[in-house]
């Protein structure tokens, strides 16, 4: 949550304090269980930026992220939880297939709008209802985005072994969308303009997950929706008082989170794996949490955070290859130290640093510190 | 096989299965209580397991392996404890990280410790935790009663007693002794109990690290008792379940048991369908239907369709 009593500098100083301790604490575990931590930074560090190949990995995966931090975030600042993001992030890979599979041969030009506006509005629809049900029902967000999610994966299992299932395949996979409905690889769209990059899944959504940031940094700061929605945030009540419908609020804040959660599927199924698969979301979906609160629920904070866990996914899943069944568990284990100590412990320290960070005139007039 | 007697096996299928999400939904319930919203049962339950076959498998006790459980479990949950009331930090938030720190943690353990694959090893019997045999009274015969005493009734792990004895003693507690109404009150009304003299605070702590510690039964009872050995995630959403079954049983011990029983049944019934295709089931039911029950179930009473939710009134929210 937002916090209202700190200085700028207190607040930009505990941020940091809490990643840092997070990372400590990442440290300390992943000894104790027996990594060699020298060798892993420098593995993660070497396979997430050394090549251009990782950089492009570290960028495919950031996007997910970005996508998934900045739903997370937006909710959070109408003082919504969205925990729902696998779900509302297997509807939009659904959406993508879905619309891929039906248009297919479609010039691109025409297919990539369809294809974002379909998966758009499934995200949206599986987060319309637990925003509904808030709104209407006063149902708990948080546990009707878990069940949703648990529904949707189902769902998606149920689609996958019937209806969508690709006929004479042994898997659990839809049929294969054709190469010409992919998105637009980095590759070539640096070519247009005369650079020459190595072939990575770095697609196109990656410039829409930048201008879906600068977007949402543009709703919420500047327009009336967005100063509502943060009202909405701040306090029901006053929302109230102020003649903000904050039902309509929770119902579009949600459904624009769902949405931006759903692009996830847009960056998995159209950008890279042209197929569904039961796992494709990964846990990309419940990542956003992690990012969002490392990136202090902030446009540009979750661009970084991204482009971060970005880098330990990717650099990760090379030491995975090296050590076997590490990478990812690490990727968790940092998951969940973030949380930790940017979203549950994240007031830990603030006596500390206000205490350090006391302001001159308090120090010299030796008057108690502001605890 | 006749079909009074599938049905007795289903059904006793649905006890076993039943029993973790018992241990699971009586541990939020015990913490949910008291105001600490808990979606942490999901790894607490699978850091509970994965300690309960690691010190089994180590020792070769099993009663050392529950004991882990048990504390490892008491340690995260008053993790838990120490964000949410020492620190007001948000409950969901907390929860959250304790349910991937807990992959996480028991997947490299197990990796370090066993190097087999995030694995631990088999479980002989001795390891496991035991099986009790109901007392010889009534013959062996084809009819309904002796087979539903010896086939659902007698027979079972000895912490699937213990989860119906849990459920009873919760109901006791709760109605009888101080403890038990000064926990609701935590839930409640916390104020009036802050006037009464004691400490919110205190009450909570030791609801959180209680309902941790059953928890670790939960785990336990999937790694040694049902199961023989721990696998790398392998509660698979049965703490989510379980929080469905707290929210369907109206946070009321029995209304929590029934809903668990239930769910079990439901699971039963679902690998049922899935081992024996029954033909003219299995093109009516879906088993993702199956799956998905308890989870619409769960969000129907949220949205007051069945009833009206009847969460703890302080649930979730800091003490001021």
């Amino acid at each position: 949550m937002p916090n209202k009593s700190l200085p700028w500098l207190n607040s930009i100083v505990l941020t940091l304090a809490n990643i840092g301790l997070a990372l400590l604490a990442s440290v300390i575990v992943l000894s104790l269980t027996g990594v060699d931590i020298g060798a892993a930074i420098s593995q993660i560090y070497h396979g997430a930026f050394g090549t251009q190949e990782g950089r492009g990995y570290t960028l495919y995966y950031a996007t997910n992220f970005i996508f998934s931090g900045l739903g997370v975030a937006l909710a959070w600042h109408a003082g919504l939880f969205n925990i729902g993001g696998e779900g509302q992030a297997t509807l939009g890979g659904l959406g993508v297939a879905i619309i891929c599979i039906q248009l297919d041969g479609l010039s691109l030009w025409l297919l990539i709008p369809a294809s974002m506006l379909f998966c758009a509005l499934f995200g949206a629809i599986w987060a319309f209802i637990p925003a509904w049900l808030n709104a209407y029902r006063s149902s708990n967000i948080v546990i009707t985005t878990i069940m949703l999610n648990l529904i949707a994966s189902s769902f998606l299992v149920y689609l996958l072994a019937g209806a969508l299932k690709a006929p004479g395949q042994m898997a659990a996979v839809s049929e294969s969308l054709s190469a010409g409905s992919a998105l637009p690889s980095m590759q070539s769209i640096m070519a247009v303009f005369g650079y020459n990059i190595v072939n990575t899944p770095l697609n196109i959504s990656f410039l829409w997950a930048l201008v879906c940031g600068a977007g949402l940094y543009y709703y919420l700061w500047h327009t009336k929706l967005g100063y509502e929605t943060r009202v909405v945030g701040h306090s029901e009540e006053s929302a109230h008082y102020a003649g903000i419908k904050s039902k309509r609020i929770v119902i579009i804040t949600m459904m624009i989170s769902g949405a931006l959660i759903g692009f996830i599927g847009l960056n998995e199924v159209q950008g890279n794996s042209l197929q569904l698969n039961v796992d494709f979301v990964a846990g990309f979906g419940f990542a956003g949490i992690a990012v969002a609160l490392m990136g202090r629920n902030n446009p540009l904070g979750i661009v970084i955070a991204s482009i971060l866990f970005g880098a330990l996914y990717q650099g990760g899943s090379e030491l995975a290859f090296n050590e076997e069944s590490i990478g990812n568990n690490i990727i968790f284990l940092i998951q969940g130290l973030v949380v930790l100590f940017c979203g549950a412990l994240q007031w830990m320290l603030r006596p500390t640093i206000n205490y350090w960070l006391r302001p001159m005139d308090v120090i010299k007039k030796d008057k108690l510190p502001v605890r | 096989m006749d079909s009074t007697f599938s049905w007795i096996l289903l059904f006793d299928a649905s006890l076993r299965l039943a029993t973790p999400l018992m241990f699971a939904a009586l541990a939020g319930f015990v913490s949910e209580r008291a105001g600490v919203m808990d979606i942490g049962l999901e790894g607490k339950m699978l850091l509970g397991a994965f300690a309960a076959a690691t010190i089994a498998s180590v020792t070769g006790s099993a009663w050392q392996g529950v004991l882990a459980a048990i504390v490892i479990t008491g340690c995260f949950s008053l993790l838990h404890a120490f964000a949410c009331i020492t620190h007001k930090g948000d409950h969901v938030v907390s929860g959250l990280a304790i349910n991937l720190l807990a992959v996480a943690i028991t997947a490299l353990l197990a990796q370090r410790i066993f190097v087999q694959g995030g694995m631990t090893p088999i479980l002989s019997d001795e390891q496991r935790l035991p099986t009790i045999e109901f007392p010889n009274i009534i013959t062996h015969d084809d009819s309904l009663l002796s087979q539903i005493y010896w086939y659902l009734l007698s027979g079972h792990n000895i912490l699937v007693y213990l989860a119906f004895i849990a459920v009873f003693l919760t109901i006791y507690l709760m109605k009888y002794s101080t403890w038990g109404i000064v926990v609701l009150a935590a839930g409640d009304n916390p104020t009036a109990l802050k006037r009464a003299g004691f400490s919110v605070s205190k009450i909570r702590y030791m609801a959180v690290v209680v309902g941790g510690c059953i928890c670790g039964l939960a785990g336990a009872f999937l790694s040694i008792g049902h199961g023989a050995g721990f696998v790398e995630n392998m509660t698979v959403g049965k703490g989510f379940i379980a929080l469905a079954a707290l929210i369907f049983g109206r946070w009321h011990p029995i209304g929590v048991m029934l809903s668990c029983l239930f769910f079990g049944f439901l699971e039963a019934l679902a690998i049922r369908l899935q081992e024996s295709r029954f033909s003219d089931v299995d093109s009516v039911i879906p088993i993702q239907l199956l799956e998905i029950t308890p989870y619409v179930l769960t969000l129907c009473v949220l949205a007051g369709v069945i009833g009206k939710s009847a969460a703890p009134a302080t649930l979730g929210k800091p003490m001021r």
